[in-house]
């Protein structure tokens, strides 16, 4: 076990310097830079030798090996460096926003858990009948429909039955705050963006518990039960459910990771300040440092959550050992 | 009444062989419902782009100050948009930029994949272990950051959107003909190929590509649904197909937020035109999965 958790930490070093290299070369290739978008980013005049300046100050002048190597080291020596847009240290500018994707991430797993696996178990148990298609259709909606559409039409239909119901339009807080201070104000920012992704991502799992779950129905050991009078609810709650969840945990686990990161247009949506729109933000500023930095934070995470669904999965089913 | 007495009516035979063709569309209806139903939008959508000119009432393109924001009516159903623009015919002529920009990125990412999950299981060894560990840096980035990312290099317009869509969709789906291909190499026809001593390439192509057609042609429904979605993600953050043409992505970024309260029929309409067809294709295509997989067949 111990050797395979080694060996497994050992693969991930290849994959994480693919990743870094990769964003790195991508990074190198969009024409222009910083100091460009800087200062001639809106078309006005600028002085070719303050840009010049900016770059040599910025390190954008060594070689691209020499910057390379520096963003290699930053990593050995665990140092993010500074966001070339801001000049404020990486590691306070993703803090400021990680505990608000976070917290969304959080949430909206569990509002996906809390649709897929009912519906999912629902759908599997009633195949072809209308509950199923039923099942089916909603579930094919919520990745059919773009999540910031989704996103835009909570907030027109959370304005307009407010206006309704207590005369005002009421609408989520834009301003963050922090669940240690005011909890529901906190909840009343993130619960909504929660459910707009969670329903989107909670589609994936209901499909795979439902196959899952129609495939484990089919087997002997089910027929057993069945045969010797084992209640259905309990055919399904203890023997199938848990079998067939390896799947589902996996889907959980991988959109996860994704979650942190890729909440791109759901927090331009709905104005929260989190990691996608910083993501963004770096992108379009030519922030190399900060947008190097980003999407290794979320292929780090994903990368964990691989190896930790592989750890889960030894605990779900017995029969799995790692050598 | 000897033998040769017996007349066989040709066309009464070919009768008995086969189902008319009416009675077999609608079994196949029958068994898989909600599959017809995605295939019908899929035909509504093709129809639409093919036939944008003729269908659509307006020009799509054409600004009209005087019908700024008139709300959905007798003369403009689905109303009009910040620049007097038909959203009917905008949303009908979309149809012709999503389904170029869903198909040739669908085809081309899950042509990719086929080609490099195919050869990755076929020769194995450092190859495999090499592409597969490759295929692993890029399934590790979300795909909307891979997208955003190559957009960044690429610059904004139709062809680096495509391109930028089907990056993405390569590895998804190496790793998925991979997995089936792997099972394939160990069929005895494949030995039997490779004692007729034939070159790798025709084994390739001849033997196992055919033989992972069903989880290529489910991974393309699929992708072209992906793919609508990520066109108007791109050009909903400003990165996509740009201004004046008719897209459904644009139609929300250009009118989602502003006029969310006072002109709902803006940012609704091209979101549900969006939502309508990637809910068909992937309904098709869970139909197409079902009836291709044996293995998840009602009993």
């Amino acid at each position: 076990m111990y050797n395979y958790i080694i060996k497994r930490l050992i693969l991930t070093i290849p994959t994480l310097f693919g990743a870094a290299v990769l964003v790195f070369v991508l990074m190198r290739l969009v024409p222009g830079d910083v100091c460009e978008v800087r200062m001639a980013g809106f078309g006005t005049f600028a002085d070719p030798e303050a840009i010049e300046i900016c770059r040599e100050n910025l390190g954008l002048n060594d070689p691209v090996l020499v910057q390379f190597g520096q963003v290699m080291w930053g990593y050995l020596t665990l140092d993010l460096g500074v966001s070339m847009w801001t000049g404020q240290p990486i590691v306070d500018e993703i803090g400021l926003r990680f505990q608000l994707s976070l917290e969304i991430a959080i949430l909206a797993t569990l509002v996906a858990i809390l649709i897929a696996i009912p519906l999912g178990t629902i759908s599997a148990i009633k195949q072809d009948t209308w509950i199923d298609y039923v099942v089916r259709a909603f579930s094919i909606a919520g990745i059919a429909m773009p999540s910031f559409w989704l996103g835009i039409m909570i907030i027109l239909g959370l304005l307009i039955t407010t206006q309704a119901l207590f005369g005002t339009p009421w609408m989520p807080p834009i301003v963050y705050v922090s669940p240690f201070e005011d909890p529901l104000g906190n909840l009343a920012q993130v619960f909504w963006p929660a459910v707009a992704t969670g329903y989107r991502y909670s589609a994936v799992a209901t499909r795979m518990t439902r196959s899952t779950l129609l495939e484990v129905l089919r087997e002997d050991y089910v027929r057993t039960a069945r045969a010797k009078g084992l209640l259905e609810k309990i055919i399904i709650n203890r023997h199938a459910l848990k079998n067939a969840m390896l799947p589902v945990v996996t889907i959980f686990g991988i959109e996860f990771a994704f979650l942190i990161g890729g909440l791109v247009v759901t927090e331009q949506v709905f104005n929260l300040n989190g990691l996608g729109k910083l993501f963004v933000e770096s992108v379009l500023t030519l922030d190399f440092t900060m947008t190097q930095q980003l999407v290794m934070l979320v292929v780090v995470i994903f990368v964990f959550m691989n190896f930790l669904v592989d750890l889960l999965y030894a605990w779900l089913d017995p029969r799995i050992r790692y050598g | 009444m000897t033998v040769s007495d017996v007349r066989i009516d040709p066309d009464a035979e070919r009768a008995v062989e086969r189902t008319p063709r009416p009675a077999a569309l609608l079994g196949l209806i029958a068994r898989y419902p909600l599959g017809a139903a995605g295939a019908f939008v899929v035909l509504v959508m093709i129809f639409a782009a093919v036939f944008a000119e003729a269908i659509a009432p307006y020009d799509p393109e054409d600004n009209a100050f005087e019908y700024m924001f008139t709300p959905p009516g007798a003369q403009f159903w689905l109303g009009t948009d910040d620049f007097g623009r038909d959203i009917l015919s905008r949303i009908i002529h979309g149809a012709r930029t999503a389904l170029f920009v869903g198909f040739v990125a669908a085809v081309i990412g899950a042509t990719g994949g086929l080609v490099l999950g195919v050869a990755s299981a076929y020769f194995g060894g450092w190859f495999d272990l090499i592409i597969q560990r490759v295929m692993d840096v890029f399934m590790a980035f979300p795909l909307i950051i891979l997208a955003l990312a190559v957009v960044a290099v690429l610059g904004p317009g139709i062809d680096k959107v495509i391109i930028a869509i089907t990056i993405p969709f390569i590895p998804q789906c190496a790793r998925v003909v991979r997995s089936s291909a792997l099972a394939i190499r160990e069929m005895p026809y494949v030995d039997a190929a490779r004692a007729c001593g034939f070159s790798h390439a025709r084994i390739i192509l001849r033997h196992m590509v055919p033989n992972v057609m069903a989880p290529y042609l489910i991974m393309i429904t699929a992708f072209v649904g992906q793919a609508i979605l990520l066109e108007a993600v791109l050009a909903f953050l400003g990165l996509g197909v740009q201004e004046p043409t008719a897209a459904w992505g644009l139609m929300l970024k250009s009118g989602a937020e502003e006029y969310a309260e006072s002109a709902p029929w803006i940012p609704i309409f091209p979101g549900l035109a969006i939502s309508l067809a990637v809910f068909g294709f992937n309904l098709f295509g869970d139909a197409l999965r079902d009836a291709l997989d044996p293995k998840l067949r009602a009993q």
